[in-house]
Formats: structure tokens, C-alpha cells, sequence
């Protein structure tokens, strides 16, 4: 094998692989074979590093440098400067916004600093492609110890001792259902892993499988062991290529290395890992819509009991848990209950990987201790709010979830807290809002994606959640009436409490606490007939104020619609009746002649 | 056996393990509303989506209410069916449910007999406080039924009957959410599917969205035409269930009325199916013993089983999806089209008038029926053997609307000569009831001995197939016996891979054969009325003079002055069919 | 809708994937997925093929291809457009984008212009929101994209196209 000097690591990641991570790498493997580097520098895909917001991201070991935003014509100078000549690249570092100081090392940043990493520990570090590189970080050493050392009551165990509950959204101990499906005697028994990942804005588990695809595989393969399963199926997005790439390259090295397969490490346990496509439902994130699904059915999810772990894939015994729950297994056997059970608060454990988003500076994948609170969240590690404006709310729990003010910004965040605020921790998807996003429009947004995403199945959710939404879409129009709020929270009530799956069972949660927190934005609506974020547009007017418009023609000619009339060098006007109020106008204006009511 | 103790509203209550809230409750006495749960015990069937949401009730230390008709009860709990939370959640529901349906109630096909209707009224709807967009979809009209789909509540019980008990395959939840309804492939209409007009969807729908064509207008109108002469055949099945569209007790036989109630509406002559059933067994019977003593004989060209044919949704469905095996079945054809070509040549020559001015009408328990007088083959110089076949609950309707007060009417006797019948007849309407007819007829004149018992009981029941062996007087002939036709399926595929043990198997599309038919008064999920529709059958039976169709003179008159023997040059022509590949 | 007739070629591809899974039922959606990659969409035809190949009801077949919003009947554009409508994307204005395309373009979300070169669908959260609102055009990412762009991003392809023409012809 080369020794090399050094190690590039490119963020392979979907998101930067969007903005041209693929030219850099081009670039990279062009100047490295002009100047002969070819035996000294490796040049590499890694996992997302999580600071999406500064894509593409690149690594150079062993220094450590960390470049952000980096573009593909930036690459002949970190190889001429950097590279050969041991200089970064400072412009390319980053530079802390607030104190303006610049960091070449990532632990040194904001943005990592509060981070504890155990879910995410290889993304950004490792070639995901290469396993060895996953065993050199210890990988597979947790499936051998059980193996060699422990009963699978005893792996069990060890799983219920540290705490960890389900990622997924709903928080159910893990180790428990491992028992519970442990338990139930059966000539055949799967396990699951849900890869359906679907909350708008979360895509933690995406991240994980294409930057340490081995860890979920080893994790699953414990299971197995645990359960007493020969076969694991993994239900991942279709829209995941990457991910489904990496994975299924990681099967084949495992495969290969004898990680799966039969007699696996010498033990007398087999396990096989296979893939089954979601193909766009939401719903199919619940698991027994996920269970339909896999067996070539509509995802219609039906009712529990019995459960999974009872009567699942093919009415077999089954044990579903979601990705970022197995990618914390294998570190929980390593490092022991203990150890993992001393991080968090008290009835949450571990850590938690948030898909940070929204109206926030440091856009990207965090982990966090649980009991971290909001604010650290948002002010420390996501650098605030963007272009300085007020923090407004933050959603957590994806479209089951719900809005949350400042008032829980010091709230630690673990599950019962989540839930005793009025949302929950769902995925992971944490999206932030400021002034400028009005919540009404915000809790119709979340509507709108039930609505489409609902099976149709049951009542309260298939007719009771159109019904909502229609009522918000009344008092975004300006049109509702205070009956209408009433009527929103008593249907929310009976949505929550009749509805067949978890799918419907929170549906409402945008709009109650959306109205709990902020109910004076729902009275502006209905009793004012105004949107205090300006964000509605039935209830906004655009007008030109003919003293200030200077009649540069800027506006009628971004005017998308032709709304706009008015002679060169003399004031414009807008007409009312054709105006589809996308706010060119104003975005376009220099000279601030344009208001909004 | 594993018990459970829990409360119901205060009542303690000790149930097998694994019952629901629902079944327990039923056992104290305990009403909770349902309404896309049905179950009909006995024959297998329960539709149990959990989708609807009326029968939620509260359970003590649950986050939500609980759907009862698939909540397991458990040891202790504390079940309140009818508390605030309950009742508020039902009614809003059920709003929600209306908010999404079309309030044509007046004018609606199901009127009166809407499970939703009734559900909303017991629920004290009397205002929608939720209104909003409401799903339109085009409306779909077959030969046999019409598909209003706007007033689909998605119970699913119709894709359940359609996929699970007849394993047709036509309907199937499509599209998503709000979107979301029952209908065939590509919202294509019913006739442009492999439907086989069973009915067994329009017998469950608890709404207005799934209805047989209606054609008691067309009735009205031959029957006040003078240029014709109108004249009405009434299946077996009919006369076991009508009185319950009357309020009478179900399995109540209302033979006598029946009759007199046809001849006040107007029929020149009142006839019976049954008499053409004795001919089916006739010709079907005769077919038997051909093709057995063939096949005894060493003939191996010869098709065994032989299947029955009097069930159009059967036909089509063979049609359809089992083309390889279109010459098993008899080539009889049903009674009502035996009918209908006897009727048209026969006494129509006996009355002196061209088959254009006698119009034959049926009462059938059917909607497959349409259908099938609607084929071409049935037709002469494209005048239809069978003018109009209406069902039980058209006539029943036709009753009411001649202001016909059912309950006094007297008991009267069918016409002649179409309606002299066996009581091998009258057992055509249930499960086994064929075979029996033909057994019984093929014993006799296979053996040329009488029958030491005419109740082949081994026949009887409710199972969805069964099997017997009867002794032709040394000879052991295999019957198979299936009803719905999922259960026909696996016969087929039995016979398609060639381990079938049978010589003649009788089908019947509709789980209880004809008295529980697409056309038959709604059951509302109850079983029992199809139960108690089979015991009055046997019973009208047990009761007639001559029971075997053989022995009907007027049959044997028909053979004699008209077709000569069974089997004839004539009798193929007239009373014969062939089968087409549809696939 | 419009009959239209498969190829033989067509129908043994069709064939072909049904029977690598083992002409399983239980395989539907797998078998969705294949067939679609080859064919681009799931004509009604197509799925005729399919449920005969595993022995099922087209009525099961189309109730599935139309739960999956993977899963299209109609033939996507030459260049299919597809907006995130995830979260982050819809705070940071991706509605107003996909008004913007549907305007310019005059079709619907799921539909295709009549010259077959743009469809626009809607996808959820693609994970890259750090650069929202995302519009991906075929394999490119179009990331921070405001309502004012869209007749660019447009123009690009229609002035791509001609330039083809213009070559071939």
C-alpha cells in the first residue's frame, strides 16, 4: 500500500456534490498528476461533514485544514500553495462572523465545538467506499465481541442498559423491542431498517449512509444476532441514489470480508442484508405502512396491536428501528452501557443528529448531547439568525411536530421536553424562522404536506386534515372568522384522538401549536384582515409611491406579469387587478419606491 | 381456555382471549356503532380496515380513543363505549364523513336503506359544521350496476368482496389522501374490466355508491303497453326473501303473495323460474350421466368434472380467467334464459303472437341477471329472450309503488304451463341445491331406481366448499360444492393441475348461492338472513308434492308436445349455450 | 387516455423483470421500480404487462403506481424539472419558484409542455438545504434559485435545444 503524505477529503455528500464537488475532485486528481504527486497525495470522497451551509467542504489530513465554499477554479492554488508549498489558503478558511477571527481547523470552530459526535463519527472522517478504512475506526469489532463474548440476551442487554431510544420520532427504548422480538418464537424473524427517511427537511439518515453506510450494516447484523433474525432489509428512498450506491457497495465489501453471510467471524450466525426501494410515501416512515410496502402493497398502514415484533414482514417477527438508531449500536457495545448512558439527561440518552435549516446562518448536520438546549443550538453552533433578523420560532418534529418560541429557547432538548412543549423530536429536522415567516402559512405548509402525503385510509385524517386546511387557507385569504380558530382546535382535538397511525395522530400538531404560540398572528388574520409577516398574499398590496419612483424602469421590466405601467422618468404604477404579488417589484427596487401593506 | 375480565361501561364482562371490544360488547348488550366493520359469520367473511372511526371508544390510561371492532381487550381494562369524548369524536367524524358526500338523500338509490343515513341520524347530525371541497368522480353505469363513487366512504368492503371472498380483482383502492376511492384500473368502467356483475359489492355498500341498474321504469312502461303481452318469471331465491322488504321476519316464505302481488301489478301471466330449473336439470342432468357413463366406459376424451352453469357471474368469471377450461362446464343454460327461449317459442306459439309482442320480465335475486339477458347470444334477430331482468328489491320497490299493501294480500297460485315446478326446483336457490336437484334426478334415471332418501343432507350447509360422495348403486360419484368464487378458484386450480377428484361440481358466485345474491334485500352484515333464507328454501321444499324434476308433468309435457327428448337436435338449440374467451 | 400499442421488444423487457423476481407478487413495487428506470413511465399498458407477469390484478397494479408519487403514468420532459419542496426550501421561497416555472412553462406540476421538453414535479426534502431553495433540471442542481431566474434556467435548455436543431438539421 502507498504511503501518502497526505489526504484529501472531499465532502461527497449530496449536498455538495449539488454545488461541484465532482469538478473539484477532477481538478484535484488534474494538478496532483501535473506536478507528480501522485504517490504522495490521495485525493477522496468522505461523508458529509455536516457544515452544509459553507459547500463543498475539503479536509486536508494530517493537518487538519478545513476549507468551506470552496469552488473548483480555488483547486490550482491549494495544490500549487498548500499543497507544495505547505501554505493554506487563507481566503478559503473560515472565518468566524461574529469576532471575524479565522480558523483553519474545524474542532476549533463554533459551529463543531458543542458537537458530540457518535452517530456521525465517520462521516467526514473515513472513505465510505473503503471498509477497511470503517474497520481501522474500530469497525465490526462490536459484532465480533458479541459474537465471541456475549449471549444475544446479553447484547440485548447491554442495548436496554444504555438508554437508547428509537430516532426515529417516536422514542420507543431500543433494546426493549430487540427483547420483545427476542422473545416471540418463530422459524424466521427480520430485521428492518427504515431508510424511508421523509420529514421535509431532515436528512440525517441520508447522510449516515452514504458517509458510514458499514456501521448500520454492523448494527443491523447485532441485531440479528440479538433477535435471533437471518435476514435484514434495508427500506431506503429511491430518491437516495448515493446513498443506495454506497450502500450496496458497503453489503459487497462486507460480504466479501465475511461481516455477512454464513458463519459469520467463525460463529454459528448467519446474516444477509437486502434492499427493498420506498417509492415516495411519507406514510411509509410508520412501521407497518413500511411493512405493506416492502411486501409490493399500497403503504397503508394498519392497526397495532399486533406489533412488528410479533406479526411484521410477511407475518413474521420483525424489528424496525431507523438508521440513525442502528448507526449508534455498534459504539454502545464498544464503549459500554455505561459509558453511553452517562451522556444526555435523564430519561433521554445519548445524542441526537439534527438537520439544522432554515432562517440560520450555519445550515447543516449537527449531533448534539441530548439536554442541549435551543439556544446553543441556534446561537452557538448554527451562528444565529440569518441577515440579523429576529429569531421567530423553530420547528422540530417535521410535520408531526410543532413551533416553538423563544420563550423554550433554554429549553434542554430530550424528548418529554419536546413533547410537553407541544412538539416532539420526530426525525430531527429542526428548521428555524424569523420575523419574516408568518406561522399561519408555516402550520398551512405542514397541512399541505399531510395532506399529501395521508393514505387516505381512515377518516379523520383523509377528510379531517383537508378540512384543516382549508380552513387555514380561509384565514390566509383574509377570509376566516374566529369561529374558524375554535373550529380549528376542536377538529385538531378529534384528528389527533381518532386517527388510525401516528401519521394522522399528530398531523395537527403544526396548527395547535402554531395557535398556542401564536394565536395573536391568527387574530391579525381573521380580525384585521393582515398578515404581520407580510407573508400572505392575499392579504399584501404592493404600491408605488409616486414621489419617490424616479421612473428607471427597473420594475416594469422584472415585472414577471406586466402589472406595471409608466413612462421612463416619471413615476410608475402598479395595477391591483393583474399584480400576482411576488414582490420583484420590491426586491428590484434601489431607490425604495415600492411599499408593502 | 385463556379468559379476559374487563369493564364495558361499568358492566364487568368475562370473553375468550383475543376477542375485540366490539365482540364483547355485543355480549352484554353493548351497541357500538360501526360502519366499515362487517362480518358475516359462517362464511368467512369480515371486513376489519379499522379505517372508518365511528366505533372509537374511550379506554382508561390510552392516549386515544380505541377502534373497537379491532381493539383486543385486555385483562382489567375499563372501556367506556358511549362517554363524552366518544360520542363528540363519532359526531365529528361522521360530519367529516358528510362533509364529503353528496346530500342527494331524496332522490338516492339507497334511500332508506343507507347504513350511512341511518348512522347519521342515530349519530343526531343535524347541522355540517365542516364544509369544504368535495370529491367528484364520473359516474360509471354498466349493464348490471352503476357506480356512483362520490358517495364512497371508503369502508373498503366492496374491494374486500371483490378481491378477497371472489378473487375477481376489479376494484382496488387508487390514488392517495383525499383522492383516495375504490374503482377499477385506470378508473375505467365496470364494463371495460373482468367484472362479473356478482354484486357482491352492491351487496355490501353501506352508501349509494355501488347500485344495480334500475329498470323498474322499463317495467312500468311494457306493462301499460297493450300491444304486448307481458308475462314475468320469478327465481327461487325471491320468494324466500321479498317479505323482508316488507318488514316481515327474515326466511319468512311469501310464495302465495308473491304471485298475487305480480298479477296485480299487471303480468298477463305469472310464471316460475322453477319450471325452467326442473328443465336445466333435465338437460344439465342428462349431460352428467353422458359424460360420467362415458367416462366409465374408458373414453378419455371425455371432460370431468362437469361444473354447473347456472350462474352468469360464474360464466363470465370462467370467461375471463380460466378461458383453458371453457369445455368443462355444462352447456345447459340458466334457468332464467331456459325460460326465456321456452317462453318465446313455445308459448309464445301456444298464445299465437310473434315473440316481438311477448315481453318476458324476471324477478331475479341477481344483478348479474342484466347482464346476462343482455347477451347476444340469447338474443333472436337481436329480439332478447329475456326482455328485463330486475332484482328483488326493483320489484319490491314496484310493489310499494302500486300502492300494494304486501301483508294482505291473499295467497295464489303460479300460471300454467311455466309454473309448475319441483321442489328439486326451488332448492336452485341455495349453496348445493343444483347438485341436489341433479343428483337426485340422475340417480333415478342412472340406477332406474326410486331414491331411498330424497335430502341428500352430505350436500347441505354453509362451508364454502364441501364434498360428498353419493353411491350410484355401486358406482361413487365425487360432488364438489363451492360458493363464492375464491372458493370456485381453488377448485379450478385443482382441476387445471390435474388432481381433481371430483365428477361434477356445482358453483354458485354469491356466498350462500342465490339467497345471498347481488339482488336479494340487504343483509346489513347480519348472516343469519341468509341462514334463515336457506331453511325456508329447504323448507318450500320439503313441502312440495313432487320433488324430483323429472317427475314434473309439465316438464315431461314440454319434452313430449315440443323439444322430444333431453339432449335433442332442438334442445341444443334452445336450451344450450357456448362460452366465449374474454381474457 | 390515448391507447397506445408496446412493442414486442417492450413487452419481453417487461417480461424479463417480472421473472428476475421470480414473477413474484410480493415484489410489485421492486418490479415498479425496474420497469420504470427502463421505460421512463408506467403507461397503462405497461402495468397490463406487469400484473400478468405476476399473476395479479391490474387494479392492485395501478392502485399501487398511483400510492407512490415515485411512480408516474405520464412521460416526464426531456428535461424533467423538479423543485424541492422540502422545509428549508419553502422558507426560503421555493413556492414562489414553482410558481414562477408553472407560469412560465403553462403546465402543472406532474405534466409535461406539449413539445415533451419540460415536465415539472415536485420532490420532497433532497437534503441539500444548504443551498435552498434547490431546482434540479434533470442531473443539475440549481441551488438558491429566486422566481427571477426560472426564465433563465429555462432559456438555457430551449437555446440548447435549438442550437441541436440547427447542428442536426
Amino acid at each position: 500500500m502507498t504511503d501518502y503524505r497526505m489526504h484529501i477529503l472531499i465532502c461527497g455528500g449530496t449536498g455538495c456534490k449539488a454545488s461541484e464537488s465532482n469538478e473539484i475532485k477532477e481538478k484535484f486528481n488534474h494538478f496532483i498528476s501535473e506536478f507528480d504527486l501522485e504517490d504522495e497525495v490521495q485525493v477522496l470522497f468522505t461523508g458529509c461533514f455536516g457544515f452544509c451551509e459553507k459547500g463543498p467542504i475539503i479536509k486536508v489530513l494530517p493537518d487538519n485544514t478545513f476549507y468551506v465554499s470552496v469552488a473548483a477554479k480555488d483547486i490550482e492554488e491549494i495544490v500549487k500553495e498548500h499543497i507544495l508549498k505547505g501554505r493554506p489558503v487563507k481566503r478559503l478558511l473560515y472565518k468566524e462572523p461574529v469576532s471575524g477571527e479565522v480558523i483553519s481547523e474545524s474542532q476549533d470552530m463554533d459551529f463543531y465545538k458543542k458537537q458530540i459526535r457518535i452517530a456521525l463519527r465517520n462521516c467526514g472522517f473515513i472513505n465510505p467506499e473503503n471498509i477497511e478504512e470503517y474497520i481501522s475506526r474500530d469497525g465490526y469489532m462490536a459484532l465480533g465481541k458479541c459474537l465471541s463474548e456475549y449471549t444475544p440476551e446479553e447484547t440485548t442487554n447491554i442495548i436496554k442498559d444504555s438508554g437508547l431510544r428509537g430516532r426515529g420520532g417516536g422514542g420507543f427504548p431500543t433494546g426493549l423491542k430487540w427483547e420483545i422480538t427476542r422473545k416471540v418464537e418463530s422459524d424466521q424473524k427480520y430485521v428492518v431498517c427504515n431508510a424511508d427517511e421523509g420529514d421535509p427537511g431532515a436528512f440525517m439518515d441520508r447522510s449516515i449512509l452514504e458517509g458510514d453506510p458499514h456501521s448500520v450494516i454492523e448494527a443491523m447484523a447485532i441485531c440479528g444476532y440479538c433477535i435471533g433474525a437471518d435476514t435484514g432489509l434495508v427500506y431506503i428512498r429511491a430518491e437516495y441514489p448515493l446513498a443506495i450506491e454506497r450502500l450496496k457497495t458497503a453489503i459487497k465489501q462486507a460480504e466479501e470480508y465475511g461481516l455477512l453471510g454464513d458463519k459469520i467471524l467463525g460463529a454459528d450466525f448467519n446474516f444477509k442484508i437486502e434492499l427493498r426501494y420506498g417509492a415516495g410515501a411519507f406514510v411509509c416512515g410508520e412501521e407497518t405502512a413500511l411493512i405493506h410496502s416492502m411486501e409490493g402493497l399500497r403503504g397503508e398502514p394498519t392497526v397495532k396491536p399486533p406489533f412488528p415484533s410479533v406479526s411484521g414482514y410477511m407475518e413474521k417477527p420483525t424489528n424496525v428501528n431507523n438508521v440513525e438508531t442502528f448507526a449508534n449500536i455498534p459504539v454502545i457495545i464498544n464503549k459500554g452501557a455505561a459509558w453511553f448512558s452517562k451522556i444526555g439527561t435523564d430519561k433521554s440518552k445519548g445524542t441526537k443528529v439534527f438537520a439544522l435549516a432554515g432562517k440560520i446562518n450555519n445550515v447543516g448536520l449537527i449531533e448534539v448531547p441530548m439536554g442541549t438546549t435551543l439556544r446553543e443550538v441556534i446561537y452557538d453552533i448554527g451562528g444565529g439568525i440569518k441577515d440579523g433578523k429576529e429569531f421567530k420560532a423553530v420547528q422540530t418534529g417535521g410535520p408531526s411536530g410543532g413551533c416553538l418560541t423563544k420563550d423554550f429557547l433554554d429549553t434542554p432538548i430530550d424528548y418529554e421536553n419536546l413533547l410537553s412543549a407541544g412538539s416532539m423530536m420526530g426525525s430531527g429536522g429542526m428548521i428555524v424562522m424569523d420575523e419574516d415567516d408568518c406561522m399561519v402559512s408555516i402550520a398551512k405548509f405542514y397541512l399541505e404536506f399531510t395532506l399529501e402525503e395521508s393514505c387516505g385510509k381512515c377518516n379523520p385524517c383523509r377528510i379531517g386534515n383537508k378540512r384543516l386546511f382549508e380552513i387555514l387557507d380561509k384565514v390566509t385569504e383574509g377570509k376566516g372568522t374566529l369561529e374558524d380558530i375554535d373550529k380549528l382546535k376542536v377538529l385538531s382535538d378529534v384528528i389527533k384522538d381518532t386517527s388510525l397511525c401516528g401519521l394522522g395522530q399528530s398531523s395537527p400538531n403544526p396548527v395547535l401549536s402554531t395557535i398556542a404560540n401564536f394565536e395573536d398572528e391568527y387574530l391579525s388574520h381573521v380580525e384585521e384582515g393582515k398578515c404581520p409577516a407580510g407573508q400572505c398574499k392575499s392579504l399584501v398590496r404592493y404600491d408605488i409611491l409616486e414621489d419617490v419612483c424616479n421612473g428607471c424602469t427597473l420594475c416594469f421590466r422584472n415585472c414577471p406579469v406586466g402589472a406595471i405601467t409608466g413612462e421612463r422618468r416619471t413615476p410608475h404604477f402598479i395595477d391591483q387587478s393583474l399584480c400576482i404579488k411576488c414582490g420583484v417589484c420590491y426586491d428590484k427596487c434601489k431607490f425604495n419606491a415600492i411599499t408593502v401593506n | 381456555m385463556d379468559t379476559v375480565k374487563l369493564n364495558i361501561d361499568n358492566k364487568s364482562v368475562v370473553v375468550k382471549k383475543g376477542t375485540t371490544i366490539l365482540q364483547a360488547a355485543k355480549e352484554i348488550g353493548v351497541d357500538i356503532p360501526t360502519l366499515c366493520y362487517m362480518k358475516l359469520d359462517d362464511l368467512n367473511i369480515e371486513n376489519k380496515p379499522g379505517g372508518c372511526r365511528i366505533c372509537v371508544v374511550e379506554v382508561e390510561g390510552r392516549r386515544n380513543l380505541a377502534p373497537a371492532c379491532c381493539t383486543d381487550v385486555n385483562e382489567g381494562m375499563e372501556v367506556k363505549t358511549h362517554s363524552i369524548r366518544a360520542i363528540n369524536a363519532r359526531r365529528t367524524v361522521m360530519e367529516l364523513i358528510l362533509s364529503d358526500h353528496p346530500a342527494d338523500c331524496l332522490i338516492c338509490a339507497k334511500s332508506g336503506n343507507c347504513d350511512l343515513q341511518d348512522m347519521a341520524h342515530n349519530l343526531g347530525i343535524r347541522k355540517l359544521n365542516y364544509q369544504g371541497e368535495q370529491s367528484h368522480y364520473r359516474e360509471d353505469t354498466s349493464p348490471a350496476i352503476i357506480r356512483e363513487v362520490d358517495k364512497c366512504i371508503m369502508c373498503r368492503r366492496c374491494e374486500m368482496m371483490c378481491n378477497e371472498v371472489q378473487t375477481v380483482g376489479v376494484l382496488s383502492a387508487i390514488n392517495r389522501g383525499f383522492e383516495s376511492v375504490v374503482a377499477p384500473a385506470f378508473e375505467m368502467n365496470l364494463d371495460h374490466s373482468v367484472c362479473t356483475y356478482c354484486g357482491q359489492c352492491v351487496a355490501v355498500c353501506p352508501t349509494g355508491a355501488l347500485t344495480e341498474v334500475d329498470e323498474t321504469a322499463k317495467v312500468v312502461r311494457v306493462l301499460s303497453d297493450p300491444t304486448k303481452t307481458v308475462i314475468v318469471q320469478t327465481a327461487p331465491a325471491v320468494r324466500a326473501a321479498l317479505g323482508e322488504e316488507f318488514d316481515m321476519e327474515a326466511g319468512t316464505l311469501v310464495t302465495g303473495k308473491l304471485v298475487s302481488a305480480l298479477r296485480r301489478l299487471g303480468f298477463n301471466y305469472v310464471f316460475d323460474t322453477d319450471f325452467a330449473a326442473d328443465l336445466t336439470i333435465m338437460e344439465e342432468g342428462t349431460e352428467l350421466l353422458n359424460r360420467i357413463g362415458k367416462h366409465l366406459e374408458g373414453d378419455k376424451d371425455v371432460k370431468l368434472p362437469i361444473l354447473t352453469s347456472c350462474c352468469p357471474a360464474w360464466v363470465k368469471f370462467f370467461e375471463h380467467q380460466f378461458p383453458d377450461l371453457m369445455d368443462i362446464p355444462s352447456t345447459a343454460r340458466s334457468p332464467q334464459q331456459m325460460f326465456g327461449s321456452i317462453a318465446k317459442t313455445y308459448f309464445a306459439q301456444k298464445l299465437g303472437i310473434k315473440r316481438e309482442d311477448l315481453v318476458v320480465v324476471s324477478i331475479m335475486p341477481c344483478v348479474a341477471k342484466k347482464y346476462e339477458c343482455g347477451r347476444d347470444e340469447f338474443k333472436v334477430d337481436s329480439n332478447p329472450d329475456v326482455d328485463h331482468a330486475i332484482t328483488t328489491r326493483e320489484l319490491a320497490a314496484l310493489i310499494k309503488l302500486s300502492n300494494i299493501d304486501f301483508h294482505t294480500l291473499p295467497n295464489e297460485e303460479f300460471d300454467n304451463p311455466l309454473g309448475e315446478s319441483t321442489g328439486a326446483a326451488v332448492i336452485f336457490g341455495t349453496t348445493g341445491g343444483v347438485i341436489e336437484a341433479a343428483v337426485r334426478t340422475a340417480y333415478e334415471v342412472h340406477t332406474k331406481k326410486d331414491l331411498p332418501k330424497i335430502d341428500f343432507d352430505e350436500l347441505r350447509g354453509m362451508e364454502g366448499i364441501r364434498k360428498a360422495t353419493i353411491d350410484f348403486d355401486g358406482i361413487p360419484i365425487n360432488i364438489g360444492i363451492a360458493h363464492g368464487l375464491g372458493n370456485a378458484r381453488k377448485l379450478l386450480e385443482e382441476i387445471q393441475a390435474g388432481e381433481s377428484e371430483f365428477h361434477a361440481i356445482e358453483i354458485m358466485s354469491c356466498p350462500g348461492g342465490c339467497i345471498g345474491g347481488g339482488g336479494q334485500p340487504y343483509h346489513h352484515g347480519n348472516a343469519d338472513i341468509i341462514k334463515k333464507r336457506q331453511k325456508a328454501i329447504y323448507q318450500e321444499d320439503s313441502k312440495k308434492a313432487i320433488r324430483k324434476s323429472h317427475e314434473n308433468p309439465h316438464i315431461l309435457k314440454l319434452y313430449e308436445e315440443f323439444l322430444g327428448e333431453p339432449m335433442s337436435e332442438k334442445a341444443h338449440h334452445l336450451l344450450h349455450t357456448k362460452y366465449f374467451d374474454r381474457t | 387516455m390515448p391507447k397506445i400499442k408496446l412493442a414486442e421488444n417492450t413487452i419481453q423487457i417487461i417480461k424479463d423483470i417480472c421473472a428476475e423476481f421470480d414473477n413474484n407478487e410480493g415484489e410489485l413495487i421492486n418490479v415498479l421500480h425496474k420497469v420504470q428506470d427502463k421505460l421512463g413511465y408506467l403507461p397503462a399498458e405497461v402495468q397490463e404487462v406487469i400484473a400478468k407477469g405476476l399473476n395479479t390484478s391490474v387494479a392492485k397494479v395501478y392502485g399501487v403506481v398511483t400510492f407512490y408519487s415515485y411512480f408516474t403514468m405520464i412521460p416526464r420532459g426531456e428535461f424533467p424539472i423538479s423543485i424541492c419542496m422540502g422545509t428549508a426550501c419553502y422558507v426560503r421561497g421555493a413556492e414562489q419558484v414553482l410558481s414562477e416555472f408553472k407560469r412560465q412553462l403553462k403546465v402543472d406540476v406532474g405534466e409535461s409542455t406539449p413539445d415533451g421538453m419540460f415536465s415539472i414535479n415536485c420532490l420532497r426534502c433532497v437534503g441539500a438545504c444548504g443551498l435552498a431553495p434547490v431546482v434540479n433540471v434533470g442531473d443539475k442542481v440549481y441551488g438558491r434559485v429566486a422566481p427571477t431566474q426560472v426564465k433563465e434556467i429555462i432559456a438555457e435548455y430551449r437555446k440548447g435545444c435549438d442550437s441541436d436543431n440547427v447542428k442536426s438539421a
